[in-house]
């Protein structure tokens, strides 16, 4: 296992190339999340000299570490003037670094004021998200509403870290007994044992940096990796993805170029007579692989799907025989379809019928709530449609993951909803297809995003009871 | 529960990781893919093009994403009149080679009718908010890519792909759409544009280890060369036309080269002899200091510098 090294240039140009990850951290302020982050950060040297005498300045004009000096890791992730001035966190930050073996991405979501918004947000892109726990104080409420939270979207692992293991002399019973309330919230929302997500539990100390980058000497009860070596471990969703059959591309657009080619392509040798009837579908494989000779259907809404073969996968020049999630490629089919932008490409006879009815969990994001009978915009994949809220079918109490009858949603509730689409979408469940599961709710009239949305079964074959409406 | 590190788990991660895109790779296709969108949905989308590295790779992926298709959109510079010279030369020569149309905001021409005033210190970065808000304007553009990386500042920490603007090309950071998935919601009311920023999830590290491995063109000052200096600000600042030394600040020849390329008013060059791409991206990675912090006057105003610029309207 690698740790966190000076980058030699020999890494850098010789070698496996680095693969990339995506994280988040979920956490309040209070559990000493930013200085979780700072620490990964400070540790993994991607904080630059200029950046920490500026953070070296401040937290000595502050007095921070009284007489043992030292700097307020915190400080590293001060975002905007009216952050610092209010001392809080108002919005996701993105943040960067790496290691021999991984880039990581790093979604910093905080955790005070409206934390489903923010975690739902920086969950939704993630890889894996680390909960921060407090080692004093254990699994609180809030806990379960980000375990709750991160199991509704499904994310691949969840780590949980409890900690300040220094404010409790580094003592096992402590964190056993947390690991073991961890386990149970984790049990009973199916979090770790559904097949899909996994969850771990490190007790780390941000402050100081026990387990966070190095194993730690002062906690020998825990043999476990430290947290860096789990986020550089840990397969990324794309990896597992790529692994499944069902391929899925959501056309972007039509490259017909038509006799308007690129002047550059042209002077580098381009047969322009080859190129002339050139057409393609551009777009980003979602999910799964293709290869050149695959069977796939083309879904257009309002039609029967169409089944044709890839007669060709390009990139830039280059001709793939194969391709998988995430990548973005042009296709060219064998039969001259009308395709445009909107349609799924998919392997054939993956894909159930397209729905007009659209059954759903919505996380709201808007301070206008939702009412019933309201007109709404829905994006799924590369295509928009109208729509319209029929029904609420009940909020989710977070902290007991219960349903509760409502019938309306506000801002950070999670809640269920039927909706009535002006076009049938090829709407898939969101447990199996974490991309053409997932759309948007947005507000016609000033264009805002109003909800996160994942999509359900139809109720009669939903195979989670706690999902039905 | 705890399934980390079984045996079964150590092989999955194994044979995903042999069949894994590099992160180049990944981010290659993130931004192809954002890109893409933004000229799907939008009537009239423009690029921002300086010269500088970033917008040079921008230009390069916008290439990729619709071959054997021309990039179908213009590009845009805003010039604030003291460029260096052989960047001008460069633009010129690379919209030329893609058959690009070329639309200048000239903060120049702002000065000359009166309608911008030059600052104390001379510095034309900031001025550049009036000319850009007056060429989307002008020529209706509805979205703006830019080159814009997260890495690069606090307040560009927090900013959005797809980053909507008001009538007067305001951010407002307190209240941006949550972004979700690979969905980019770029829905917006007359008036309002929408500023979109593909390499949001670049470092600059990324950026160097691309342009090698693409081999892509940039100004030659970006590579070690010798140079008339004088120092200012704890910079090397070029000699030139709009940057000339003070009595008190000796000029002298040093191997310099610049990691951001700006305004020559306010950017700094370091010393280096990194004179190919091969040994900037080893001079980058073995850095010690961030890249606005080392060449960049403006944003050493203050620790909210760049907060308040993009607030104004700004890149």
């Amino acid at each position: 296992m690698s740790t966190i090294s000076e980058i030699s240039p020999g890494s850098l140009t010789e070698g496996l190339p680095t693969t990339l990850f995506r994280f988040a951290t979920a956490g309040s302020v209070d559990d000493g999340k930013s200085t979780l982050v700072g620490r990964l950060l400070h540790d993994s040297k991607a904080i630059l000299a200029d950046t920490l005498d500026a953070v070296a300045r401040t937290s000595a004009d502050r007095g921070f570490g009284g007489e043992k000096g030292g700097i307020d890791l915190a400080l590293l992730t001060d975002g905007l003037r009216a952050e610092r001035e209010q001392g809080i966190t108002i919005d996701v930050a993105y943040r960067y670094f790496a290691t021999d073996r991984r880039s990581f991405i790093l979604a910093d979501c905080p955790g005070h004021v409206q934390y489903t918004k923010n975690t739902v947000t920086g969950a939704s892109t993630a890889d894996a998200v680390v909960v921060l726990i407090d080692a004093r104080k254990g699994v609180l409420e809030q806990t379960r509403r980000h375990l709750s939270v991160l199991q509704l979207l499904r994310v691949a692992h969840v780590i949980v870290a409890v900690n300040k293991i220094d404010l409790v002399d580094f003592s096992e019973d402590v964190f056993r007994e947390i690991e073991a309330d961890v386990q149970q919230v984790g049990r009973e929302l199916g979090l770790g044992s559904d097949g899909i997500t996994d969850l771990l539990v490190v007790p780390v100390s941000a402050l100081d940096g026990d387990n966070v980058v190095e194993r730690s000497e002062r906690t020998p009860w825990y043999t476990g990796p430290a947290l860096l070596e789990v986020l550089e471990t840990l397969p990324a969703a794309d990896e597992l993805e790529s692994h499944l059959e069902s391929f899925r591309f959501p056309v972007q657009l039509v490259i017909r170029p038509q006799g308007a080619l690129a002047p550059d392509a042209v002077a580098g040798g381009l047969d322009v007579e080859a190129y002339r009837d050139y057409r393609a579908y551009a777009g980003q494989i979602t999910e799964g692989s293709v290869k050149v000779g695959d069977k796939v259907s083309v879904l257009t809404p309002g039609q029967d799907p169409r089944t044709t073969t890839v007669v060709g996968i390009d990139f830039a020049g280059s001709s793939l025989e194969e391709a998988a999630a995430p990548q973005s490629v042009a296709i060219r089919l064998a039969e001259e379809f009308d395709v445009a932008r909107g349609d799924t490409i998919a392997a054939a006879g993956t894909v159930r019928e397209a729905s007009a009815d659209l059954y759903a969990s919505l996380c709201w994001l808007s301070p206008k709530p939702l009412r019933e009978g309201q007109k709404v915009l829905v994006k799924h994949g590369t295509r928009t449609v109208q729509a319209l809220v029929r029904n609420v079918g009940g909020k989710l109490d977070l902290a007991s993951f219960k349903l509760e009858p409502a019938s309306t949603l506000e801002l950070n509730d999670i809640g269920n909803a039927q909706l009535r689409l002006a076009a049938p979408l090829p709407l898939e469940n969101y447990l199996h297809h974490r991309r053409t599961g997932a759309f948007l709710v947005i507000d016609p009239l000033d264009g805002n995003t109003l909800a996160a949305g994942l999509v359900k079964d139809h109720p009669g074959d939903h195979e989670d009871e706690r999902y039905s409406i | 529960m705890s399934t980390y590190l079984t045996e079964e788990t150590t092989q999955v991660t194994d044979a995903a990781v042999s069949t894994r895109l590099s992160s180049l790779d990944t981010l290659e296709s993130e931004a192809i893919h954002i890109i893409r969108e933004v000229v799907a949905e939008f009537e009239k989308p423009a690029l921002l093009f300086s010269g500088g590295k970033d917008s040079v790779v921008m230009l390069h992926l916008a290439t990729k994403a619709f071959w054997p298709g021309k990039v179908p959109f213009p590009v845009l510079h805003v010039d604030t009149g003291h460029n260096f010279p052989e960047v001008i030369d460069f633009r010129d020569r690379t919209v030329e080679r893609l058959g690009l149309k070329l639309v200048v905001g000239s903060v120049q021409e702002f000065i000359d009718r009166g309608e911008l005033a030059e600052r104390a210190d001379g510095t034309r970065n900031p001025l550049q908010t009036v000319p850009l808000l007056d060429a989307i304007q002008q020529n209706k553009f509805d979205a703006v890519f830019g080159g814009g990386r997260r890495d690069e500042d606090k307040a560009r920490a927090k900013e959005r792909i797809l980053s909507l603007r008001d009538e007067f090309g305001q951010w407002d950071p307190r209240n941006q759409r949550p972004e979700l998935w690979n969905l980019y919601n770029g829905r917006h009311t007359v008036g309002q544009h929408v500023r979109a920023f593909p390499i949001s999830n670049w470092t600059e590290l990324d950026i160097w280890r691309y342009i090698e491995r693409e081999n892509i063109e940039l100004p030659g000052l970006y590579y070690a060369h010798e140079r008339q200096v004088f120092a200012r600000d704890g910079m090397w600042r070029a000699v030139g036309e709009v940057s000339q030394p003070l009595p008190h600040e000796d000029v002298i020849t040093k191997t310099v080269r610049y990691r951001t390329v700006g305004d020559m008013s306010c950017t700094g060059a370091v010393e280096s002899d990194a004179y190919t791409v091969a040994d900037v991206v080893v001079e980058v990675a073995a850095s010690t200091l961030t890249e606005r912090g080392a060449t960049r006057a403006d944003d050493r105003i203050s620790e909210a510098a760049m907060e308040d610029r993009k607030k104004d309207g700004y890149f």
